[in-house]
């Protein structure tokens, strides 16, 4: 463990304290610790003062997150080739650094654009033509196998992407998903050079908007860290119940939408309904339905007050039994279970070597939650969930968002009733980083883990700013729940697990 | 069964009346901003340089809530001397230079395109793109389906093909990833066609203006008839600009 460096959650860091190792030694460590029950949060590459490429990782083990980093060649030895969850990070770094990863079992263009340093393309594309460019999608050849494409438009108000199914009949042998068409080149602009700071968190908020609050905390502690700001108790708190109001909001009109899925109309509309007022409750506090605007450097740049603490309280007693009973109604429907039991399943030991997190992952017995491991803001005092049911089909996914429903139900008028006075901070705020430095940041937003990674220089400029949604780990995760399964089914099972287009693409 | 009865009496009829009667949003929202005249001219410079989204301009004295995210810094900075947002939601307009406003927007009814009233008034159906929207302009475009808002009961509805539709709804900031797509699915819809900016994204790039990897504006690429703006719009603003627009 001496070539890894022990390292807290939002805590900034000298740049020159993370191990700076051989790329032998560093993968040997790195494959080591991740082999004994340890996970990738952050694995990428930036050019350094000196223009020397740079691969950092930062890891998790239980309730210990490390750190340490290599200098990087244009061609290297994949550690995909030893341990699957790697996977999507080498194919990122190749695509942003033009790194190539020796014997990368899938050696793909993650989200299609050319790379930041005008190296040769890995994938050999030309940019000038649209995506997929060259690459040949993945076929299964036979005479009774047919090929069904979807996408990038689908047939509702949703993002876009590709997903190409190999089928015999009804029956997928497998899924291939291409995104990259909501690629907005966010990490770049976050990092482009002469940005003024308070972009940023306009920035961070619509990395992905269905996330908000749980990017642009991430974003806010890594600049607190770095600027040396204090956070009030209050305003903690208030972020919280942000976060938690988010979780709810979305994993309500999600239960609505698996039950719309399965043609059983009810939940779907009343569904449909209560996730609205947990938007308005969002209003309520922020002034927008997407808590857009309310998390700042520094706290809150509105507060909350008596009334709007009376108001919160009151929907939550108001709409918590009419939930409890649409979720009995949903859950006890023999016709939903009939189609939510086993199907799309994802096997605790794929999820686990795929790296799964959030509620993909705790559905399929990874009982991860940053909340509990890695606690941020007023979570040390929010007692932690647990799920009954984890065998990884799309009724486990959708019974722990049930139950995370009903826990943050109980958390928020639990917080509310705590001491909320948190003076709003002055925008636009004032503020520098501490130059050579580094931190990392987690929280446990609706879907999963977001990471956001920040890189100082000499001057305290951002030098590299590396943003993770949970989507980044669980997509591949979805492809393998349709293995052997109908083709009807992918509505359901992609609701279940209901990735961030956006958030993958950045 | 008996539970299906039983949830359906619980949950009772909660659809809006609106447009007949008035919605008063809570007093937080931020809707229509007034840029008050009268502020100290060192004050409004101040603001419109610390703008994330560069949507003032100090000297004409007006906000583009084209490229505004309602985030309210404004207001706070200048504690309501600069700009004040009102609870109006209703932000729709026809043209681009229209959404530059000092607080008053002209009468969508009276400005949108007659032929459409009489084309698409008692029918319109849409095809919504979401070209590297961020989820939130989508999301709230979805909720008009939902029973509160309940959009079909005006004749307006989202449809799967654009062979279907009557124009296109488009969200995000049009990577150039999707430039391809947004374009063909255009062309896919039978004219004549409806073409509909909805989010600060399609209107201006929002939160990513000057970024590379994206178009940035809707109206470059296809003539746009219809401006909904918000981060994301309220889904009463696109409610109420599309009721305006086409009845």
């Amino acid at each position: 463990m001496d070539n890894l460096l022990q390292i807290y959650n939002g805590r900034a860091l000298s740049r020159s304290d993370i191990p700076d190792l051989d790329f032998a030694v560093f993968q040997q460590t790195v494959l080591e610790f991740v082999r004994r029950d340890g996970f990738v949060v952050q694995f990428f590459a930036y050019e350094n003062e000196q223009n020397v490429l740079k691969l950092l990782t930062v890891l998790r083990s239980g309730k210990e997150l490390y750190v340490c980093g290599c200098s990087l060649a244009d061609e290297y030895p994949s550690l995909t080739s030893e341990c699957e969850k790697f996977h999507m990070f080498e194919r990122e770094v190749a695509e942003q650094f033009g790194a190539r990863p020796k014997d990368h079992p899938w050696l793909k263009m993650v989200r299609y654009h050319e790379n930041y340093r005008g190296k040769e393309d890995v994938f050999g594309n030309d940019y000038s033509r649209d995506i997929p460019g060259n690459y040949p999608y993945f076929t299964v050849e036979g005479d009774a196998i047919h090929e069904v494409a979807v996408g990038p438009v689908h047939a509702g108000i949703i993002e876009p992407g590709h997903f190409r199914f190999q089928c015999a009949g009804e029956e997928v042998f497998s899924l291939e998903i291409q995104l990259g068409y909501q690629h907005r080149g966010a990490e770049k602009l976050l990092e482009q050079a002469g940005l003024p700071l308070l972009r940023l968190p306009v920035i961070a908020e619509s990395i992905a908007g269905d996330t908000a609050v749980g990017h642009s905390l991430c974003h806010s502690q890594a600049i607190e860290a770095l600027a040396g700001l204090e956070v009030d108790e209050g305003a903690m708190i208030i972020r919280t119940i942000a976060l938690e109001l988010e979780r709810i909001a979305n994993h309500i009109g999600d239960l609505g939408a698996l039950s719309g899925d399965v043609a059983f109309n009810p939940p779907l509309n009343y569904f449909g309904r209560i996730r609205g007022e947990f938007l308005n409750l969002t209003l309520t506090m922020a002034g927008n339905r997407f808590g857009k605007g309310l998390i700042r450097p520094g706290g809150i740049a509105f507060p909350v007050l008596e009334e709007q603490r009376r108001i919160m309280l009151e929907k939550i007693t108001d709409e918590t039994p009419g939930i409890t009973n649409v979720c009995d109604l949903l859950f006890s429907a023999h016709t939903v279970l009939a189609r939510f039991e086993h199907t799309g399943t994802v096997s605790r030991s794929v999820a686990e070597k795929l790296g799964l997190v959030g509620y993909a992952g705790r559905a399929s017995g990874l009982a991860y939650d940053a909340r509990v491991s890695f606690p941020t803001e007023a979570y040390d005092s929010v007692q932690a969930n647990s799920n009954q049911r984890t065998t990884g089909d799309v009724y486990s996914r959708a019974n722990v968002r049930r139950e995370e429903i009903m826990h943050s139900l109980q958390a928020i008028p639990e917080l509310l009733v705590k001491g909320l006075d948190a003076e709003p901070v002055p925008v636009p705020g004032s503020y520098t980083l501490a130059p050579d430095s580094f931190v990392v940041t987690m929280n446990e937003a609706w879907r999963g883990e977001v990471s956001h990674c920040l890189l100082t220089d000499k001057n305290g400029a951002i030098l590299r700013y590396k943003v993770k949604d949970p989507s980044f780990h669980n997509w591949t995760g979805l492809a393998m729940s349709l293995r052997n399964q109908g083709i009807s089914d992918f509505p359901l099972c992609n609701k279940s697990f209901n990735l961030s287009y956006c958030g993958f693409d950045l | 069964m008996l539970k299906v009865i039983q949830n359906r009496r619980e949950q009772g009829y909660r659809t809006t009346r609106y447009p007949e009667e008035p919605i008063n949003l809570y007093s937080r929202y931020r809707g229509l901003p007034t840029v008050h005249q009268d502020c100290d001219k060192e004050l409004a410079r101040m603001c419109a340089e610390a703008c994330p989204q560069q949507a003032i301009d100090a000297e004409r004295m007006v906000i583009d809530i084209g490229r505004c995210t309602f985030c309210g810094q404004c207001e706070i900075q200048s504690q309501g001397k600069l700009v004040t947002f009102s609870n109006n939601f209703e932000l729709g307009t026809t043209t681009r230079e229209a959404l530059l406003t000092s607080g008053s927007l002209p009468a969508l009814a009276e400005h949108s395109k007659k032929h459409f009233k009489s084309l698409f008034g008692r029918s319109l159906q849409l095809r919504q793109i979401s070209a590297a929207g961020c989820n939130s302009c989508e999301a709230d475009t979805n909720v008009l389906g939902t029973p509160f808002f309940d959009l079909q009961r005006f004749g307006i509805d989202f449809v799967a093909s654009p062979r279907h539709a009557d124009g296109i709804h488009v969200t995000g900031p049009i990577s150039n990833n999707m430039k391809a797509a947004v374009l063909s699915t255009w062309e896919a819809v039978p004219a004549p066609k409806v073409v509909i900016a909805s989010g600060c994204c399609s209107i201006s790039g929002g939160p990513f203006y000057g970024s590379k990897d994206i178009v940035g504006d809707l109206n470059s690429l296809i003539p746009v008839d219809l401006y909904i703006p918000g981060c994301p719009p309220h889904p009463l603003t696109t409610l109420h600009a599309l009721l305006q627009f086409f009845k």
